[in-house]
């Protein structure tokens, strides 16, 4: 072995010099490859372990949360759901087709190893402006993996977001949330009991995707990183769904002693992560192995990440009927393997032991660094800067240039292209603040958003993380649900810079406050570093993943403007000063800088309580959110939604401060005139703000201080996106 | 009575479930029959449900014709019982032969999932009859190839026959003749992209297409011995 092998698998000196120390010998070729790809950042979360484990991630509805395949609520009295999000950030830029459909198989399998069927899935998507050429070749390709992979598994694709910045030109972001509901035992990733077998159960495993933990996800990219198109796995949709019928049949014929995906690190992991958590070991017997070609090496077949498989622990006795299971579903499952009381993980290929390891050091003793964090000198800069906020020559223009830039127009040619239908379940879907999913065998429902405002978090990534965890919150609550829980996928560039480092810690700081102030705990996510190429980060980007309950899908309120004549009302309270990192300053001016919106996070659950007592009451027609573009653009997507204008008069003396400001803690309801008292009873009673501010109907977005015609505007909105990204795709 | 309905299921079939939900709210006994078994259970009518039956990774369809169920639907659609193919169902049973004219790529190039309105253009089939010619239905479409297509022979013949069933008020994929659903010159089978079962329960969106999935029902009681 040459001296430096440990450096191409992405291994330190000083990691080596770990290993060498545990093993009392140098490690095989093999017992490297698997350290690589388990002491790798992506696998191990060596940077970001010490400061997750400060997130609260506890409440009575919790019944498991951060460390196993996915978090699991309870989101009304007997029913419970699982609920993840993963980045597939770096393999998307490589080869965007494969790159996203591995993603959605990734996430699939994640909830499926809690023993629970996958029935939504989100997409928080970033990526360069549209309309040049490379970008709109990622943004086709994984728009098309998702949609060729999701479409297939049959798991509708119910929202998501996508957001447009040059930061991300050359490191798009990739987050898949997916949703699953727990129908029977909850399955775990421990191998328990010497002597019951490891069955490998799903898709051959080849050569693709060596490397994908260690080599793509945990380093950053420059010039050449196209060649690293190898380490890109390859997606088979169809052999997914098989592998969710087939799997979740064994669960519910409780036959699982323990489950787990395998994903990163390839079959390393879940022997190594299963035994670790069991205090047991594996003899791992790689000739059994089913391959999809010859002369695979043996560390090639213990690291390779070909999709579609899954790794149950199975009593001896109950194997010949799991393997008849996954042959009436088309699946190979084979026995590859033996737990045993060792605590060591041994393979053995070609009839030699090939490697022998303690599980614990692969797996729970997996180094931790407590790296170096100092805040940016930028920074200072940055908050000094403008945000902005000057007044408009022309409103009108300023609300249409807003309506149809990338991040705000309709991503309508993006959602259907998905199939968010299938399941039956889905009440809302796409192009809502959130989607509400009613879930199987239940009245009740869930609500599902995704959010990550990475132009506040630049600016602070404290305060960025908390108006993060508020909007989603927020999008979730305006459908009437009452936000319970998150998920979370922390998007940041090279945690080996202190700068880097700075923001993560911030954003673990800020995610933590404004969770615990919400009660909404975190159950679980994912953090991707070395979001970098050559050597420019994205911004700090935290995808909040938020669940909301709903004890009812019939109370579930739309966006859309209902009816004319009905009483419009803004909740919340506008502060003229909110333009920092503001969709407004970077549309009319080309801004970044200033402060991001001031956020008290007490009022903001006051307004998420209002939402939901007033949907439980029946008393809302319609809510939508104010976020990126202020009251102005809420109120204009209410009106696309519903398809009628409105006519109404906005509180504040600088008109462009009253339409554009994105002052959080805000939602633009309605009601009917009759019910009107009571909504601001309510709202009196939860000491939010409501001001009557006018009257659905009509064929314009009426602002008082400005008046669009309704066509005019839906047109600048309905094509803003669509028309960049097929310009120069043909 | 209860009707029965088999619903026939592929590798990568995944409406089968849907199917089998709407179906069931309207009073009808489901059966799931898996693509190998050589024969159907005793029933009324077949579903052939929507999906990707083994994969679509080669022309949609051309691999699942050749099921063993596949003989079993041939045996019941000659027997003049009802036959509906759904979306990929619709693909598959064209590839059988059992429908006339193929289904090519959106014109679009993309996968489309859209809510859709579609006209009755004949209320006289036995997937019609609850609705009125000319009524406009919505029901989603979910597919990538609903392009329908033909030959001038074929497509003169369909029109004397009057085995255009639905046609879509705004064409989403450049089918010919604005062509979502047709029979089969007996008309006891139908192919259709878009989705009844969808479109069954008004919190989802539309009821409409159990106007549809009953007019099957109410032909099926006509049929059965008093």
């Amino acid at each position: 072995m040459g001296a430096w092998v440990h450096r191409e698998l992405g291994l330190t000196d000083d990691e080596l010099d770990s290993i060498v120390r545990r093993l009392g010998r140098d490690p095989t070729y093999t017992e490297l490859a698997m350290f690589s790809v388990m002491w790798s950042e992506h696998c191990s979360y060596k940077s970001s372990r010490k400061h997750l484990a400060t997130l609260p991630s506890r409440g009575d509805h919790i019944i498991i949360g951060p460390g196993e395949g996915a978090g699991v609520v309870e989101v009304v009295p007997g029913v419970a759901v699982a609920w993840k999000v993963e980045s597939h950030n770096h393999p998307s830029y490589v080869e965007p087709g494969n790159g996203a459909a591995t993603g959605v198989g990734g996430i699939v399998r994640d909830i499926l190893s809690m023993g629970a069927r996958p029935i939504a899935l989100l997409d928080s998507l970033r990526f360069g402006a549209p309309g040049d050429a490379h970008t709109n070749y990622l943004i086709d390709g994984v728009v098309g993996g998702i949609s060729s992979y999701g479409n297939a598994i049959g798991v509708p694709t119910v929202g998501g977001e996508a957001v447009f910045d040059s930061c991300y030109a050359q490191n798009p972001l990739v987050n898949v949330a997916c949703l699953g509901i727990v129908e029977g035992e909850l399955q775990q990733g421990r191998a328990e009991g010497p002597g019951n077998v490891f069955v490998l159960i799903g898709s051959s495993t080849g050569r693709d995707g060596i490397g994908g933990a260690s080599v793509l996800a945990s380093a950053e990219f420059d010039a050449g990183s196209s060649e690293k198109r190898p380490a890109v796995q390859v997606g088979d949709p169809l052999a997914e769904k098989l592998l969710i019928e087939g799997c979740l049949e064994l669960a519910g014929r409780g036959l699982l002693v323990g489950f787990q995906d395998l994903g990163a690190g390839g079959i390393s992991c879940p022997v190594a992560e299963m035994t670790s958590k069991a205090g047991t070991g594996a003899i791992v017997d790689l000739d059994q192995v089913h391959r999809r070609e010859p002369g695979m090496a043996p560390f090639e077949v213990m690291i390779s990440e070909s999709q579609e498989r899954m790794l149950a622990v199975v009593d001896p006795a109950d194997v010949d009927e799991v393997l008849a299971i996954c042959e009436r579903w088309e699946l190979v499952g084979r026995v590859v393997g033996v737990v045993t009381p060792t605590g060591r993980v041994v393979v053995e290929g070609g009839g030699e032991v090939v490697a022998d390891v303690p599980a614990d050091a692969l797996a729970e003793e997996a180094p931790i660094y407590d790296r170096a964090s100092i805040r940016p000198g930028e920074l200072e800069e940055l908050s000094a800067a403008e945000p902005g906020d000057g007044p408009p020559e022309d409103l009108g223009a300023a609300l249409l240039a807003l309506l149809s830039s990338p991040t705000v127009a309709s991503k309508r040619w993006i959602w259907e292209q998905y199939d968010h239908m299938i399941g039956l379940g889905t009440v809302i879907g796409p192009g809502a603040d959130a989607a509400v999913i009613r879930l199987p065998g239940s009245e009740a429902a869930v609500a599902l958003a995704v959010d990550g405002p990475g132009r506040y978090c630049v600016l602070d990534p404290y305060e960025g993380a908390r108006l993060a965890v508020a909007e989603a919150a927020r999008n979730v609550a305006c459908t009437g649900a009452r936000p319970v829980a998150v998920t979370n996928c922390l998007n940041f560039g090279n945690p080996e810079k202190p700068g880097v480092m700075w923001a993560f810690t911030e954003t673990v700081r800020g995610l933590g406050d404004a969770c615990e102030a919400l009660g909404t705990p975190v159950t679980g996510g994912n953090v991707s570093f070395y979001n970098e190429t050559e050597g420019r980060a994205v911004f700090p980007t935290p995808v909040i993943g938020m669940l909301g309950a709903l004890e009812s899908a019939a109370d579930a309120v739309g966006m859309g403007l209902v009816g004319d004549g009905e009483a419009l009302v803004l909740l919340g309270d506008t502060g003229g000063s909110d333009f920092g990192g503001s969709e407004y300053g970077k549309v009319m001016w080309g801004a970044l800088g200033g402060r991001p919106p001031a956020l008290d996070i007490d009022a903001e659950a006051a307004l998420h309580r209002l939402l939901h007592e007033a949907a439980r009451g029946h008393l809302l027609r319609s809510a939508h959110d104010c976020s990126a573009g202020g009251a102005g653009v809420a109120l204009a997507l209410a009106a696309f939604a519903g398809g009628r204008g409105f006519e109404v008069e906005l509180p504040g003396d600088e008109p462009h401060r009253s339409l554009f400001a994105e002052s959080p803690g805000r939602a633009v309801v309605s009601c009917s005139r009759d019910d009107l008292d009571a909504l601001s009873d309510l709202a009196a009673r939860h000491a939010v703000t409501a001001v009557r501010i006018g009257a659905t109907g009509g064929a314009a977005l009426d602002y008082g201080f400005v008046a669009v015609p309704l066509k005019v505007a839906e047109k600048a909105w309905s094509t803003g996106f669509a028309t960049s990204i097929s310009t120069t795709i043909d | 009575m209860t009707a029965r309905a088999a619903i026939v299921v592929f590798p990568g079939s995944n409406c089968e479930g849907d199917c089998a939900r709407a179906l069931g709210a309207l009073g009808v006994a489901t059966e799931l029959v898996w693509h190998t078994d050589e024969g159907l259970p005793d029933c009324d009518l077949v579903v052939v449900p929507g999906g990707f039956a083994h994969g679509d990774y080669l022309r949609t369809g051309a691999i699942a014709r050749f099921s063993p169920v596949m003989g079993a639907v041939r045996a019941h659609a000659a027997a003049g019982k009802l036959v509906i193919g759904i979306c990929n169902g619709w693909q598959i049973l064209c590839e059988a032969g059992l429908l006339p004219g193929a289904l090519r790529r959106n014109s679009g190039l993309k996968f489309v999932c859209k809510w859709t309105d579609i006209r009755v253009a004949n209320a006289a089939t036995p997937f019609s009859t609850r609705a009125e010619e000319g009524q406009v239905l919505r029901v989603p479409v979910n597919h990538f190839e609903g392009n329908w297509y033909c030959d001038r022979d074929v497509l003169s013949r369909v029109h004397a026959n009057r085995q255009i069933v639905f046609r879509y008020a705004d064409n989403p994929n450049g089918a010919l003749d604005d062509v979502a659903g047709l029979t089969n010159e007996a008309g006891n089978v139908l192919g259709m992209m878009p989705h009844p079962e969808r479109a069954s329960e008004a919190l989802l969106g539309s009821e409409d297409g159990r106007l549809i999935l009953g007019s099957m029902l109410d032909h099926v009681s006509a049929l059965a011995p008093a």
